[in-house]
């Protein structure tokens, strides 16, 4: 009886062995068929791709530059404001609103996570960018506008309208992810904070936050790999246009956006084969950035023993 | 548990499923064509596959996926049609193998969509500033050459915002098409295809994407496809065709444009006919077509879709206009069915 019990184990673990190998598995398949239909641009351009900023299909002239550089642009400005407002929800939901509260607001975020990216394209062309450029750049433009940030026409598109967008749209991971994390947070933390007569502040600071870090940093790495990866919100409200400039005003492109514009009615093999090179670029950017914060997470995380105050 | 109502009413249900089912049944297996392509003819499609569902009971199966995606799932045969708004070049003709065919289906016109306040519709375009400004050579909407064109409207010393499409798309084949046509200047710097390396302007994702901007940025300049004004009652641009006259773009304008570039129609239909002959014509418009195999490997579905193909270009054209494509002119449909005679399965003739 023992030895079948046993035998079922060894099978059970085998098993899910070999399901949890599917993963590098489909990881690599998706890496080799990439790399297979890029290989006519990959041999053409080879890593200048990264490098040149011209994008044009008629010549057969193709650089992701610009791509590369909107892509993290616009994640960067999402996370900029995404961060701190989701890190604000999260602490006054698991440290300071009352319970009946919690449920309401959790429903609303749940609900934000799961409203579909081309509605929120469709909003932000008829009610984000126009606010965008009558609203919020003229203030932007009068009192920072000496700034390269800040320079250039008020359109109401461009990488502020895209990082806007994102971070409506990640914002609802942050806060449901960190708010889990301090959620989890042993009681006797906080009460050994409250024992030593912290505030509330001072307890969340000092007891709560350094116990979820790895949480939180998790938390926002999951929702920049989605800003990274956003198509069709950001492709209706950047501009689409390759190219570089200082300036959040001004217009630009992500690589999500250039391969949904352009994979359907791309004809001229090159000029497919260059598509599929900017989404093997866009895999690697992602691959890179959850590296990095899998290493940052595992530097941060030793422990909760963080309280070095 | 039912009472004795339901009982009756699944009884007569079921009776007339049954019923239903016999009375339909057709002497032969319905036929099913797969198609996929462009989307600019989607609506109309849709329409005719409904009608011609009831009428004939072949069912047509169409996917829009844009017009590259039709031409590649048609050189793979794995659809029954290809459907596009660009020609195939001669590479994938090639490379297609066979004797592939563009059969013209409808047309549509692409026309300069604008929004200047205080200006209404009908701004009057000469060819070669429509290029300028899509270059970024004219900048201001007072430039001399558009108050010489424009006499009456009031047009400000503000910037032109120019909109054009970001996605690849047959409407943005025909218009650089007319640019390269119109301006030397644009043929040498930028060329034409679906999708090209814009100077200036900013990309919104489809005709709703460029309507959209349009729409809400003052002193934008997009172009869209005719039906999306038609429907959004946007101030919308004459061109000056080869004629000299500025032409308001209309449904009855564009099937003229075919007409007039009837002649230089080739034999395999693939041609832009943008900036042709005619007093009346308006001058930015194009064909949809679907690409069929000449010779046809399946005898039954080879003739269900010669058929539905004659069909469309005649019976299916008058549901065009409602949904703001052009007709093919009668002289053109004529050559059409001609080109359908030809279209051989087992060495035979598919249509009668």
């Amino acid at each position: 009886m023992r030895h079948v019990a046993h035998m079922g184990d060894r099978l059970f673990a085998r098993l899910l062995a070999a399901m949890a190998g599917v993963v590098p598995v489909i990881m690599a398949a998706m890496l080799a068929a990439m790399t297979v239909g890029a290989w006519p641009a990959i041999r053409k351009f080879g890593p200048a791709f990264f490098a040149t900023s011209t994008w044009d299909p008629v010549a057969g002239d193709f650089g992701a530059l610009p791509f590369v550089y909107g892509t993290l642009v616009s994640s960067a400005v999402a996370l900029a404001l995404a961060v701190p407002l989701g890190l604000g929800v999260a602490i006054f939901l698991s440290e300071l609103a009352p319970g009946w509260l919690r449920r309401p607001v959790g429903f609303l975020l749940d609900l934000l996570a799961a409203i579909p990216s081309v509605v929120y394209g469709l909003w932000g062309i008829f009610v984000l960018v126009p606010w965008v450029r009558t609203t919020l750049s003229p203030p932007l433009k009068a009192t920072l506008g000496f700034l390269p940030l800040f320079e250039g026409p008020p359109l109401g598109i461009g990488m502020l309208a895209a990082g806007l967008i994102l971070a409506i749209m990640v914002v609802p991971f942050i806060i449901a992810a960190s708010t889990e994390v301090m959620r989890a947070v042993p009681t006797s933390q906080r009460e050994a904070a409250l024992s030593l007569g912290a505030t509330v502040w001072e307890t969340t600071r000092t007891a709560v936050i350094p116990y979820a870090r790895s949480g939180i940093v998790g938390a926002i790495f999951l929702a920049l790999a989605r800003a990274l990866g956003e198509t069709m919100a950001v492709t209706m409200v950047i501009g689409n246009v390759p190219q570089i400039r200082a300036s959040l005003l001004a217009p630009g492109y992500t690589i999500a956006a250039v391969i949904a514009n352009e994979f359907a009615e791309a004809t001229d093999d090159l000029y497919v084969a260059a598509i599929i090179y900017a989404g093997l670029v866009l895999f690697l950017v992602t691959l890179t950035v959850n590296i990095l914060a899998r290493l940052l997470v595992a530097r941060v995380a030793r422990g909760p023993g963080l309280i070095r105050e | 548990m039912l009472n004795p109502l339901s009982w009756f009413a699944a009884l007569a249900l079921s009776a007339a499923v049954v019923l239903g089912a016999a009375g339909t049944t057709p002497a032969q297996q319905p036929v099913t064509l797969t198609g996929a392509g462009a989307t600019f003819p989607f609506p109309l499609y849709s329409k005719w596959s409904q009608v011609y569902d009831a009428e004939r009971g072949v069912r047509i199966n169409y996917q829009s996926i844009g017009s590259g995606g039709g031409i590649r799932q048609f050189i793979a045969k794995t659809v029954d049609f290809g459907a596009t708004d660009g020609p195939m070049t001669d590479a994938q003709i090639r490379q297609a193998g066979g004797r592939p065919l563009h059969i013209p289906m409808v047309a549509g016109a692409v026309v300069p969509m604008y929004n200047i306040p205080g200006v209404g519709t009908g701004l009057n375009f000469a060819p070669g500033v429509l290029a300028d400004i899509f270059l970024g050579k004219i900048t201001k909407w007072n430039d001399p050459r558009l108050l010489k064109d424009n006499p009456e409207a009031k047009l400000p010393a503000a910037d032109i915002i120019v909109v054009r499409r970001s996605d690849g798309s047959g409407t943005t084949a025909i218009w650089v098409n007319y640019l390269s046509k119109v301006s030397p200047d644009w043929r040498r710097k930028v060329g034409e295809g679906t999708s090209v390396n814009w100077p200036v302007g900013i990309g919104g994702k489809g005709n709703e994407g460029v309507a959209g901007l349009v729409r809400q940025m003052p002193n934008a300049l997009g172009y869209v496809e005719l039906a999306y004004v038609l429907t959004n009652r946007m101030p919308v641009g004459n061109v000056r065709n080869r004629a000299g006259q500025f032409i308001r773009p209309l449904l009855s304008s564009t099937t003229r444009a075919m007409d007039g570039a009837l002649r230089a129609i080739p034999e395999d239909y693939r041609i832009f006919f943008t900036d042709p002959e005619g007093r009346d014509v308006y001058p930015i418009a194009g064909f949809t077509w679907i690409l069929i195999y000449g010779e046809q490997p399946d005898p039954v579905k080879g003739k269900a879709l010669v058929d539905f193909l004659r069909w469309a270009v005649h019976d299916g054209q008058k549901y065009a206009p409602p949904l703001h494509y052009a007709q093919l002119p009668k002289s053109l449909v004529a050559r059409v069915e001609g080109t359908l005679r030809t279209v051989t399965a087992q060495g035979k003739a598919l249509l009668p």
